[in-house]
């Protein structure tokens, strides 16, 4: 077996819409892969298909070689799963979590102690294992839900948007455990995220989804390459002069104004900083200021799609609202 | 061996998560008490019963009220977990959807009979004769009764979405089952209307509470009761197996 995942035009359609469509991804052994899109870009609902909570609509996928709809059960057993939402039993304590885990997942009863007191050291809850998971911050319970999804010992661990709704710090201390983990275990990771930084700093490769199809994918640096270069940004006080300069003597083609601005982008942009503030000294032209921009995974998805990958904060918020709401309730 | 200790580690979870709520028990002893200590000494229903005052003629009675609304209200533990996320846990494990229809079912029996022991203790404050072989053998069948009860609260949870409609179809089911179950008043005799006494007769609960009469009031009860316990106790069974089986058909096609 070479790939831990394959999926064959895999398709899932709600009604009329294609959430997912004719989907073909292989993800290798061993490396963390990321799924990037906008919200409602089909990347929750591939990840419940792989993970059997939905059925497609057509088409086909394994996971650990299991057909994810005739062996349901081999696959859920080869995976560990981080939900979008939080789904710990908050009435329970934290290491009570794990153990109902780690008998829903058929863990041997000797081994169980053992494999709880790992995964709690790994994810530093050691100290509030035995407090009701009510008591925990938002990041804690993240944390033991990535520690209860390593319990079994997966094949492949799936992490829906595993930094949602986090501090920066805390999302750091995330994307430093899924880190550790995988390497420590030697797990293979899928990962959704609508958060550009995240998918650039975790995954091997980036898969670009949007209205469920995969737009581009490959490893975050060759994705940035694809781009044409670097973007200089200059401000100077006579822009025309400035772009024929730049055009005509410097022979960058490509560049154009923006606003009160001219942007030039080209291929070692490095380099070409000093010589376009020389050119322009020469000129007689101030330059006001000038910023160099080397692309990321923002510019990338913006050149797949034309458009900017842009967090829904709305939706984020009514989430965090709806939370404080069920909490209150209880 | 994975399912039953998936089965097990469900079971657990809700016995554990029932104990742990302290204003539910505390609350569980103030609906029946009221039951027993104002309506029982209050009503004065002259009985066709000679031998049997109107409080101990209820008190098997409240037993299967308790049993019945406690039971039915389970179902929301049902809502509980898919609104506070850990349905999806359970949803995903590799355990069969049968064995964690039973694993919750059977641990939210466990903790409408726990309700049901409380009333037998207020009973016996009561003052209502009682002795611990009426207890051994009220255990199974309370266990027995709350199986197909849990299993009707649990079947109409997993189809509901949210935890508004649940309380409305609590009263139109809680209270019908209740009032046409003969806890309160006979609902036999030829002072009842045709149509109450043959609604009586379809209802489950009616022979759940005549199970019960037989149990705590033993001889007293023999010449009034509507079966024997065996015939009683099939038919409770057969309701069971129906309910159990409608509820693991619910569960398993739930997502």
């Amino acid at each position: 077996m070479t790939h831990i995942i394959e999926t064959h035009q895999l398709t899932k359609a709600f009604n009329s819409l294609k959430a997912v469509d004719k989907l073909d991804i292989t993800v290798e052994s061993g490396e963390i892969f990321g799924l990037l899109g906008p919200n409602g870009a089909g990347k929750t609902t591939t990840i419940s298909m792989l993970c059997t909570i939905l059925k497609p609509t057509s088409g086909t996928a394994t996971v650990n070689g299991f057909d994810i709809v005739k062996e349901a059960m081999q696959v859920r057993k080869s995976i560990g799963i981080v939900f979008q939402d939080p789904s710990v039993d908050d009435r329970m304590t934290g290491r009570e979590n794990l153990l109902m885990h780690a008998n829903l997942y058929g863990v041997p009863t000797s081994e169980q102690n053992n494999r709880i007191n790992n995964v709690l050291k790994l994810v530093e809850l050691e100290e509030r294992a035995d407090d009701l998971t009510r008591t925990y911050s938002g990041g804690m319970r993240r944390r033991l839900e990535l520690a209860r999804g390593l319990i079994h010992y997966p094949k492949v661990l799936f992490l829906d948007e595993p930094t949602i709704g986090l501090d920066p710090q805390t999302r750091d201390h995330v994307w430093k455990y899924i880190r550790e983990l995988k390497e420590a275990h030697d797990i293979t990771v899928v990962l959704t995220t609508h958060y550009m930084d995240e998918a650039d700093r975790l995954s091997d490769r980036i898969a670009i989804m949007d209205y469920g199809k995969i737009i581009a994918l490959d490893t975050s640096s060759k994705l940035k390459e694809t781009l044409e270069g670097d973007v200089i940004t200059v401000k100077a006080d006579n822009l025309e002069a400035l772009l024929s300069v730049i055009t005509e003597k410097m022979g960058l083609q490509k560049a154009h104004m923006v606003d009160d601005a001219l942007e030039i982008t080209v291929q070692n942009g490095k380099s070409l900083l000093p010589r376009i503030v020389d050119m322009a000294t020469q000129n007689k032209i101030y330059v006001e200021s000038i910023r160099l921009r080397e692309p990321n995974l923002e510019d990338v998805f913006l050149h797949y799609t034309g458009r900017t990958i842009r967090p829904d904060t709305t939706k984020e918020l009514h989430g965090l609202a709806e939370a404080r709401r069920r909490a209150a309730a209880r | 061996m994975t399912e039953l200790r998936g089965f097990y580690t469900l079971w657990l979870r809700e016995v554990k998560r029932y104990l742990r709520d302290r204003v539910r028990i505390v609350s569980s002893f103030v609906t029946p008490l009221l039951w027993l200590v104002i309506f029982g000494t209050g009503v004065r229903l002259s009985l066709p019963y000679p031998g049997l005052n109107y409080q101990q003629y209820i008190f098997p009675g409240i037993i299967g009220q308790t049993l019945l609304f406690t039971s039915m209200f389970m179902g929301i533990s049902v809502l509980w977990d898919r609104e506070f996320g850990f349905m999806k846990e359970i949803l995903v494990a590799p355990i069969s959807r049968t064995w964690v229809f039973l694993g919750k079912m059977i641990g939210d029996s466990t903790d409408a009979v726990i309700q049901g022991i409380i009333v037998f203790v207020l009973g016996l404050l009561l003052g209502i004769k009682l002795n611990i072989f009426t207890f051994l053998e009220l255990l199974p069948i309370m266990l027995l009764v709350t199986f197909g009860l849990v299993s009707i609260g649990l079947t109409l949870a997993s189809f509901m979405g949210s935890l508004e409609g649940f309380g409305t179809i609590q009263s139109f089911i809680n209270l019908p089952l209740f009032f046409l179950s003969g806890a309160l008043f006979p609902l036999k005799g030829a002072s009842i209307p045709n149509w109450l006494q043959i609604a009586s007769r379809l209802n489950p609960l009616t022979y759940a509470v005549d199970a019960l009469r037989n149990v705590i009031l033993g001889g007293a009860w023999t010449p009034f009761q509507i079966q024997p316990l065996w015939m009683d106790l099939g038919i409770v069974g057969l309701f069971d197996l129906i309910m159990i089986i409608i509820g693991t058909w619910a569960f398993t096609r739930m997502k």
